[in-house]
């Protein structure tokens, strides 16, 4: 039921293939069909590759490439890093999720400043080629367990922040993440809205992002997915990578903890 | 009896008593503080201020301390003085056009940091209500409005409770999810009087 609403939605906005008269109870049955076709060829392979190649080619005012990346599991191990994060790492002493890190990296071995990345739009400048990079790492660990106890003192810090943040209204609207995602079987318009408060929720919530968007065309990373969460709460503009948005992750990632596996990418409507 | 006494207390006026009621407990800790402060900017027509929660939102952000005696305590006093905010129409005619009504339940748009003030806000009635049957497109996070005005004629009580839920539902449901549309300026009083006759006016869709 749940998924075949969410193909629904992607079917209309892809290609108006299903015409209004069509949107009866049978439509769910195409819908699904229509989905799990496109679900065979996710364009988000084609980041996924572009970013493969980014990974191991030297850029940036260090011509230097992104190999000696810690993603956590220890220098260049990129297979079933994105798995385990948001977590704590020593050299920064900070909770990081993949983009932070990836910044992080991006400074220490190829030079790009990180102000670049924060001040740069989704898609463009140096983001692009940081969101390929995402889109094969996180294509690293499909099918992993999601795996984000956070039992360091830091990240127990973060995951109190987060959870926090993720119940805290705010802006014209009075809503907080919790308005929309605390309650099973909910949706807006005919969009399901995963429960991330329970952990069936948080699995489908974040083990499917970040995810080839299908309404825009594009490859959405995480940070793009909750800044756009926080455009449509009427919230002021979240800072890309600050610790509110790492924060609201760990509380997510955290709620699926053991409970299910990556699907990365994923596709969304 | 609670609430009759807080009602007293409210004719000295809603601001001072929140005001006094928000010097008690509830305080966001200096962590979330600083994460807000380090996280988010103004953009657009979304200031930075909007992080900083009002009294209704930091009692409906926090389930525990809500669900206290001192938080529902709170919650009463905080629902008697937005019903007591509430205006009624400026001409007293509380109906409005339902087709032009339907167009406000139909429009999401306004007040992101990619919208401009020149446009008049949707009311984004269908992202959460089913509101008619012709429309199939609806959520379910609010009930379904479909029969409104049939199933509760427009006496004068409903209307003017209808009146105040659009204004503010929060006078009825603290921490109702539905926005505050007069509270925040979301809907002009035209277009909640349009709304009005949308759920209302026996030839509206809804009542059919």
């Amino acid at each position: 039921m749940k998924r075949s609403i969410s193909s629904f939605a992607a079917a209309l906005v892809v290609g108006g293939m299903l015409s209004a008269p069509a949107l009866s109870q049978t439509a769910s049955d195409q819908l699904k069909d229509y989905r799990d076709m496109l679900a065979e060829g996710n364009p988000a392979e084609l980041y996924e590759m572009e970013g493969e190649e980014l990974w191991v080619k030297a850029a940036g005012p260090k011509n230097a490439s992104m190999e000696l990346c810690d993603l956590g599991l220890g220098p260049g191990v990129v297979e079933g890093a994105a798995a385990q994060m948001p977590r704590y790492f020593a050299d920064t002493d900070r909770v990081q999720d993949l983009e932070s890190r990836l910044m992080t990296c991006m400074e220490t071995l190829q030079g790009i400043p990180q102000d670049e990345v924060i001040n740069a739009s989704f898609g463009k400048g140096v983001r692009a080629p940081m969101e390929a990079m995402v889109a094969y790492i996180v294509g690293q660990s499909k099918g992993m367990p999601i795996n984000v106890p956070a039992n360091h003192p830091k990240e127990k810090e973060m995951l109190a922040v987060g959870e926090k943040l993720f119940f805290l209204e705010g802006g014209p609207f009075d809503f907080s993440c919790a308005s929309c995602h605390a309650v099973d079987g909910q949706r807006i318009r005919m969009q399901d809205l995963p429960n991330l408060t329970n952990p069936e929720g948080a699995v489908a919530g974040w083990g499917n992002w970040p995810a080839y968007r299908v309404s825009s065309g594009t490859f959405w990373t995480m940070q793009r997915r909750l800044n756009d969460c926080y455009r449509q709460q009427r919230a002021a503009f979240p800072i890309f990578a600050s610790d509110a948005t790492v924060a609201v992750s760990l509380y997510m990632a955290n709620q699926a903890n053991g409970a299910g596996e990556m699907n990365t990418p994923g596709l969304k409507r | 009896m609670i609430k009759k006494s807080i009602k007293l207390a409210g004719l000295v006026g809603s601001l001072a008593l929140a005001t006094s009621l928000g010097a008690q407990a509830q305080a966001l800790s200096p962590q979330v503080q600083a994460a807000l402060d380090s996280s988010f900017k103004s953009q657009g027509i979304a200031d930075k201020s909007r992080m900083v929660p009002d009294e209704v939102q930091l009692l409906c952000s926090d389930q525990a301390y809500f669900e206290s005696p001192e938080g529902q305590k709170k919650a009463i006093a905080l629902q008697d003085a937005a019903l007591k905010a509430i205006k009624p129409p400026s001409d007293g005619n509380y109906m409005g056009d339902w087709k032009a009504g339907e167009k406000v339940a139909q429009s999401g748009r306004g007040l992101t940091w990619k919208d401009s003030l020149d446009k008049p806000n949707g009311g984004s009635c269908y992202n959460c209500h089913q509101v008619t049957d012709a429309e199939i497109s609806y959520g379910t996070i609010g009930p379904s409005l479909l029969g409104y005005g049939k199933l509760r004629g427009n006496s004068k009580e409903i209307v003017e409770y209808t009146w105040n839920r659009i204004n503010n539902s929060k006078a009825y449901n603290l921490c109702s999810n539905m926005p505050r549309m007069a509270h925040f300026n979301i809907l002009t009083e035209q277009q909640m009087k349009d709304v009005m006759a949308l759920l209302l006016d026996p030839a509206s869709p809804v009542n059919q």
